[in-house]
């Protein structure tokens, strides 16, 4: 019985990482899969989003900003506007770039911001991190509290995606993929095509600021190791990548399915002794890599192959 | 003033030498296969791994073992190319790049794996500098460095002008298009640029581990500021490369140099987000680079 | 003998079919010449001998060899040297790198064959070593002819060479063409500026919607009636009207790359 409670708790904590990747996957997907933007800084507004809902939110500490004390949502809220604002400064440089450049300007930008969290050790203590950070429902019983917390991340996909379908259905959705497939044409259709695109680009980022958010306060805790771009980068663009780039469902699945994935590869490597146990944990990422490669490879449209709408939908 | 040759001019050329050998393979893998090569860096860090086994097993000089790291490396990257990156040849970038990304993965849990994530050391302990004119203080490895990187940019110099595949390389960067049409093998051409961009990554691998230290992340670490001397200098120009890693890594050792008043006018902590400053004007600016590259 | 044949051959980039059985010739020491409106399928049916488009049906023959759908790189190694329209040369290349890539394929000496272009193109010899993409637009035309008969190809294919030149390089890259047939190499050549092209041509041949009209000698085409009303319209005009159609999608292409930076 304390075994199947175990697992309960354990699938509970892969639904909730898995939720708040999904929020990381849906913002890529906005940007990489319906409007061709690569993003390659994905950690920077993530981590970006993290530090603003934890210093606002935590009680006054001599170690970092703070004593704000916002309610948690009120907090998310303003993650996402600053990860927002930061991605329309950053779009607004690089928008027009080819997508190399592109990814290569905008995992600078993340560089950028994890060395501010830092070296700005008198506003978020530095490499020590930000600690006793708020979380949803902390003060119910066990595993209510779990429960809860994985209620609200799995509620809060559920309505991004349903904003999201929206958003895809509607005109502008038609006009971001028009721009995607063909944007000589639709520039001379009068379309503002980098408008649009940084559009895009603000909506992902504010999805992946309110991802660290949401991190943030589950984990109580948050240093600039957070911005590491193999856990909160690339390992998003290969949940984005299984899951079908282009589709909602694709990116939340992607991201639920590769985060267990990742976890349950790490009870395994865990169990074994010592310095194997180390060692084997770079196993992971190498499958990880590989994962990405077979996909690429193989199943270059994901699990759940995007749907295009029709071409003429989309005049 | 001397405080400033010795310790932020020197240290800028040594950096800015490492810099310029890792742009060449970014630039020329970015003009002939048209991607940014995000695995790049831990191309360099295993040159680096496999200079320091060799040099457990032997004993000998990490110089005198560069150039069997540099075979071993473009094997590594010759083979890597047939299985990861040939089924994207026709690929559009964006995807040739995340493939690179799942690559960069692949090939640093390797290195991890193999070395562990310790810092390692080629040489133990402190060197010495040796002071020259009473003032002049360049420890022997700087000078190491900065010669073997002028003898080697010389050696990628003749290749590329003087002979028959090298200018068959800068012919497909200049047009792929074209240089189907006149005949050239471009498989052979790719090869031969995966070839020069191995060696001159482990070179540029050894010479930084060389410097400071050997660490998993250390090519990583570098990466950023690589591409950034390879956009300055202008894609598919090795030259320009070359410039651009001086200029990159010059500028960031003077960025933290108290220019005004007695504080280093950049937090040290920052130096690493100079030269993606430098980047970013010229993106905007220049997108040709400083040497008129090749704008995608 | 002939020394290029296309057989009825239909064809096109991916799905959409261009050529609908176009069927032409080239005999040893010709110059033969293909004109058309806009959309013809001109410089399709020259992509079609270099393996260029997929061919759904019909055969191209080179030397009574089928090369039909053979990759480029084989095609020239075979002997069939194509000069497109634009993008022929390697701009960050010198004049001299840019004829030694043109023998890429060759493995002899050719150093004689080097010392035959620039006394064809003598304006290249002061170049040799200037990039060339910093020529006129004439000289770049004459390092992409010279560059193609470095391999002293069985046969030339040219694709609208005058495209874009002023006239007074424009006569003398027909005077060129007219050299290089008659040192002995067979030339197709598609061409806008039909007078001067028919003029210099054996033989010439009227494309319409990706389907043969009209053959002749280039005399007889020349005098046919449909042919002028067609093509020559009142002496020069239509000509100057090419030049000026060519030049502008190439600003518009150099003002859109500058958009994308």
């Amino acid at each position: 019985m304390d075994q199947l409670y175990g697992y309960f708790l354990y699938g509970l904590s892969l639904l909730t990482f898995g939720g708040i990747y999904a929020m990381l996957t849906l913002g890529l997907n906005i940007q990489l899969g319906f409007t061709g933007l690569f993003n390659a800084g994905i950690a920077g507004f993530f981590v970006v989003g993290a530090y603003v809902s934890a210093i606002l939110s935590t009680a006054e500490s001599e170690r970092h900003l703070g004593g704000f004390d916002w309610p948690i949502p009120a907090s998310l809220v303003a993650a996402m506007l600053v990860s927002a604002v930061i991605g329309w400064a950053v779009a607004r440089i690089s928008i027009r770039l080819r997508a190399d450049y592109l990814a290569i300007a905008t995992l600078g930008i993340a560089e950028i911001l994890r060395l501010t969290f830092k070296n700005e050790t008198d506003l978020t203590n530095g490499a020590r991190g930000v600690s006793y950070i708020p979380k949803p429902y902390e003060n119910m019983p066990e595993p209510w509290n779990q429960i809860l917390m994985a209620a609200v991340v799995l509620a809060i996909v559920a309505v991004l995606y349903f904003l999201l379908e929206r958003a895809r259905k509607s005109p502008w959705g038609r006009v971001m993929s028009a721009i995607r497939e063909n944007e000589g044409s639709a520039r001379a259709a009068g379309k503002d095509v980098d408008r649009l695109r940084v559009q895009a680009f603000v909506v992902g980022a504010a999805m992946m600021g309110l991802g660290g958010g949401m991190m943030a306060h589950y984990l109580k805790f948050i240093d600039p190791n957070a911005a590491d771009p193999t856990t909160a980068t690339f390992l998003v663009f290969v949940m984005l990548i299984v899951g079908g780039s282009g589709n909602n469902k694709g990116a939340i699945l992607g991201a639920i399915l590769m985060w267990t994935i990742w976890s349950a590869t790490e009870i395994f490597t865990s169990m074994l002794p010592g310095d194997l146990a180390i060692r084997s944990a770079y196993v992971r990422v190498f499958l990880i890599g590989l994962m990405l490669q077979i996909m690429l490879q193989k199943f270059p449209d994901g699990l759940l192959p995007e749907k295009r709408l029709q071409s003429s939908d989309s005049r | 003033m001397i405080d400033f040759i010795n310790f932020y001019l020197i240290p800028g050329i040594v950096l800015g030498s490492i810099y310029a050998l890792g742009a060449i393979g970014i630039t020329l893998t970015f003009g002939i296969l048209r991607f940014a090569n995000f695995a790049h860096g831990e191309m360099m860090t295993l040159g680096a791994y496999l200079t320091l086994t060799m040099m457990w097993l032997t004993g000998w000089h990490p110089l005198v073992l560069l150039p069997v790291a540099m075979v071993l490396l473009a094997l590594v990257a010759v083979g890597v190319d047939q299985v990861f990156y040939r089924p994207f040849r026709n690929s559009p970038a964006v995807v040739v790049v995340i493939a690179s990304f799942g690559l960069m993965l692949m090939i640093r849990s390797v290195t991890q794996f193999s070395w562990g994530a310790q810092l390692q050391a080629f040489v133990p302990g402190i060197q010495r500098p040796t002071i020259f004119f009473d003032v002049l203080r360049l420890q022997p490895k700087h000078i190491i460095i900065i010669t073997s990187a002028i003898v080697l940019m010389g050696i990628v110099h003749y290749l590329l002008t003087h002979t028959r595949i090298g200018k068959a390389m800068r012919a497909m960067s200049d047009s792929p298009e074209l240089a189907r049409l006149t005949g050239i093998d471009t498989e052979l051409v790719i090869k031969a640029t995966w070839i020069l961009g191995a060696a001159t990554a482990a070179a540029a691998g050894v010479f930084l581990a060389f410097d400071s230290h050997v660490s998993t992340m250390m090519g990583f670490q570098i990466l950023l500021p690589t591409f950034a001397a390879a956009i300055v200098g202008g894609i598919g120009r090795p030259y320009g490369a070359m410039a651009g890693g001086l200029l990159i890594g010059i500028t960031e050792e003077l960025s933290s140099y108290p220019w005004i008043g007695d504080v280093p006018l950049l937090s040290p902590g920052y130096k690493a987000g100079v030269s993606f400053a430098i980047m970013v004007a010229v993106l905007i600016w220049r997108p040709s680079g400083l040497f008129r590259g090749r704008v995608f | 003998m002939t020394v290029l044949e296309l057989d009825n051959v239909t064809g096109g980039y991916g799905e959409t079919e261009i050529l609908h059985g176009i069927s032409l010739k080239v005999d040893p020491g010709e110059i033969v010449v293909i004109i058309g409106p806009n959309g013809a399928g001109k410089s399709t049916a020259m992509k079609s001998v270099f393996g260029l488009l997929n061919l759904h049906g019909g055969r191209v023959m080179l030397d009574d060899e089928d090369i039909t759908n053979t990759p480029p790189e084989k095609v020239v190694r075979k002997g069939v040297c194509y000069v497109p329209q634009t993008g022929n040369i390697f701009p960050n290349l010198s004049v001299h790198e840019n004829l030694e890539m043109g023998a890429y394929v060759r493995r002899d000496d050719f150093s004689g064959r080097l010392d035959d272009i620039y006394q064809i193109f003598p304006p290249l010899v002061e170049k040799r070593n200037q990039p060339a993409g910093t020529l006129s637009g004439g000289q770049r035309q004459m390092v992409a002819m010279g560059k193609a008969l470095m391999l002293e190809p069985k046969i030339l294919l040219l694709d609208e060479p005058s495209a874009g030149l002023s006239p007074k390089y424009r006569g003398e890259i027909f005077k060129v063409v007219r050299d290089i047939n008659e040192a002995g190499t067979p030339i197709l050549m598609v061409e806008q500026n039909a007078k001067q092209a028919l003029g210099i041509a054996d033989r010439g041949y009227i494309l319409v919607d990706g389907q043969n009209r009209l053959d002749d000698t280039g005399k007889k085409l020349l005098a046919n009636k449909e042919v002028a009303e067609m093509f020559l319209g009142g002496g020069s005009v239509p000509a100057k009207k090419t030049a000026a159609r060519k030049t502008k999608p190439k600003a518009r292409a150099k003002a859109r790359g500058k958009s994308k930076q």
